[in-house]
């Protein structure tokens, strides 16, 4: 199976699933330190996002998020790929831009609607946006 | 397509500007056309988010854009730092993030920010008029200049904030736009008793309802038929924007934009419309507390975002000079503190066991003690965001429940219309 998503960031990703089954906020929610959620009755309280292609359905929450997925990938921490449900606001990718002018590793974020991905599936991103299942 | 003018192209061409400009006008092109923008629109002002210590990294990045000659070309605010510059510092960071977090403050001095370092600018003379074109940060801060201000922002993240402020522009899409202004979804409150809309609690609980029902969409409310305070609509939309990734809503007969409903729905039918009823509020505001222990509280924090100078003259009042028997955080910004000193209620309040959180707040920074406790708020931010930040599980309440718990040292809940 392929889909194909609109390319935010541009770049290749290979892995495994993690779909956010709550909205979260990154700032507040995701730890910088370790890339675990760590938002209060979160039903994936405790669990890490790093090296994960994480779904986020449904970006919400503080501005600061893009201040927390910088520090991953500065950190070597981050998801694999993110593939958003709206691309309404630049809060997330923002990061990446940040990071390619720092020289520091950047990901692949995608935007389509309603990614039906579920945690556990194997999946990888093209440079163009399609994303494959493996 | 982006289409970029004659005198953009030549900023990132030539000679003239610096590597700083270029790197800032740079990124906000390549957000533009992540985010299907044709053009850039020039801007009257910057709230800048990204000031605030999370890690090493966007030190390195300010700083280097500092370094490289970047600076604000529009009046440009800080949202609050890590650490407090008017007391003695408060933030318990080990010395090494203190010291990464004052760089990171002073790269934005550097860069010609105003120090203002408050999430409510608007508290502070920041207030831009109906229409004008701003680039802000901070999830309250944009839902204010939006919906109360009728001032025209997207939700600037770190990073793209400092960026517009620094070329001047931003992407011209969403909530620049007429079109996208309009609203999509419809809450109306008519039909909730009328001693519910006068609650002290009312707006941040609604504030929490909207931001779970309108997710990022632009929503209208209908229903409300009286004077909103500034800070009653400040707690609805830190609470909308603390639950959903809300921007702008159109509060019909209060809000700037909201003369009436066919105009906030550009003559169209709403796409949803819903009546928002007591069970509804009962459980977003059962929802804002996290811990059923009634007992013994920590402390109380207040000023999610900062509070102003009215709120800080009814925590007077309401106190009737009687002491707390724990701390009550205030957090505030160095401007209200100022004009609190010279009306003589700075010292009244410290006096009574107000702790003033200057240029920051509890929640953004490690200043509460030990690893966690019970925190009272009346802020529906700070009860978002509390338990995951500092470990403190929050009571919600109203600000007179607030400062009752205060002053017996354990949560004194009236909870009138919400039981």
């Amino acid at each position: 199976m392929s889909w194909c998503g609109q390319v935010l960031y541009s770049g290749t990703a290979k892995g495994t699933v993690l779909r956010l089954e709550a909205p979260i906020s990154f700032w507040g929610g995701i730890s910088p330190y370790n890339a675990e959620v760590v938002l209060e009755n979160h039903p994936q309280r405790g669990v890490k996002i790093t090296d994960k292609i994480l779904i986020v359905p449904d970006p919400i929450g503080s501005s600061s998020s893009a201040a927390i997925l910088l520090e991953l990938l500065y950190a070597k921490i981050a998801p694999k790929g993110l593939i958003l449900g709206t691309n309404k606001d630049a809060i997330l990718p923002i990061s990446v831009l940040v990071a390619e002018q720092m020289g520091w590793n950047t990901i692949p974020i995608i935007a389509m609607e309603n990614p039906t991905f579920k945690s556990g599936e194997e999946l990888e991103i093209k440079t163009d946006g399609t994303i494959h299942s493996i | 397509m982006l289409e970029l003018t004659q005198e953009e192209k030549a900023i990132l061409n030539s000679e003239l500007a610096t590597t700083g400009d270029k790197t800032a006008l740079s990124i906000v092109v390549k957000a533009a056309e992540m985010l299907g923008a044709k053009r850039l629109v020039k801007i009257t002002s910057s709230h800048i988010d990204g000031c605030l210590y999370h890690g090493d990294s966007g030190v390195l990045f300010c700083e280097n854009l500092a370094k490289n000659g970047a600076k604000a070309k529009v009046p440009t605010t800080t949202n609050v730092g890590a650490l407090n510059f008017i007391k003695t510092n408060q933030a318990k960071l080990s010395s090494e993030k203190l010291q990464m977090a004052q760089r990171l403050m002073d790269a934005h001095i550097n860069m010609g920010c105003t120090p203002s370092w408050t999430c409510a600018p608007y508290q502070i003379g920041a207030r831009p008029k109906k229409g004008e074109q701003v680039a802000w940060g901070e999830s309250n801060a944009v839902a204010f200049a939006n919906t109360v201000l009728g001032a025209r922002t997207n939700r600037y993240g770190d990073f793209l904030d400092i960026a517009c402020a620094v070329s001047g522009r931003a992407p011209y899409y969403g909530l620049h736009c007429d079109k996208n202004r309009n609203a999509e979804i419809l809450l109306d409150v008519t039909d909730l008793p009328e001693n519910v809309k006068g609650e002290d609690t009312f707006f941040p609980v609604l504030g929490s309802v909207i931001g779970r029902l309108a997710g990022d969409r632009v929503c209208a409310v209908s229903g409300i038929n009286k004077i909103a305070s500034e800070d009653q609509l400040k707690a609805l939309c830190a609470a909308a924007a603390s639950t959903g990734a809300v921007g702008l809503v159109h509060i019909i007969g209060i809000t700037p934009e909201a003369t009436n409903l066919p105009h906030v729905f550009g003559n169209e039918r709403p796409k949803e419309s819903l009546s928002i009823d007591m069970d509804m509020m009962k459980g977003a505001f059962h929802k804002l507390s996290q811990t059923k222990q009634a007992g013994k509280i920590d402390c109380v924090a207040l000023g999610s975002p900062h509070f102003s100078i009215s709120e800080c003259k009814k925590l007077l009042e309401v106190s009737e000079e009687k002491d707390f028997k724990v701390p009550v955080y205030v957090c505030t910004n160095r401007h209200t503190a100022q004009e609190l000193k010279a009306q003589n209620i700075y010292s009244k309040l410290e006096r009574l066991g107000v702790v003033f959180i200057i240029d920051t707040c509890v929640v953004v920074t490690p200043i509460l003690p030990g690893s966690g406790g019970i925190m009272m708020t009346n802020s529906a931010k700070f009860a978002h965001y509390s338990a995951g930040n500092t470990g403190y599980r929050p009571i919600f309440g109203s600000l007179a429940d607030c400062i009752k718990s205060a002053q017996n040292g354990y949560a004194t809940l009236n909870y009138g219309p919400w039981k």
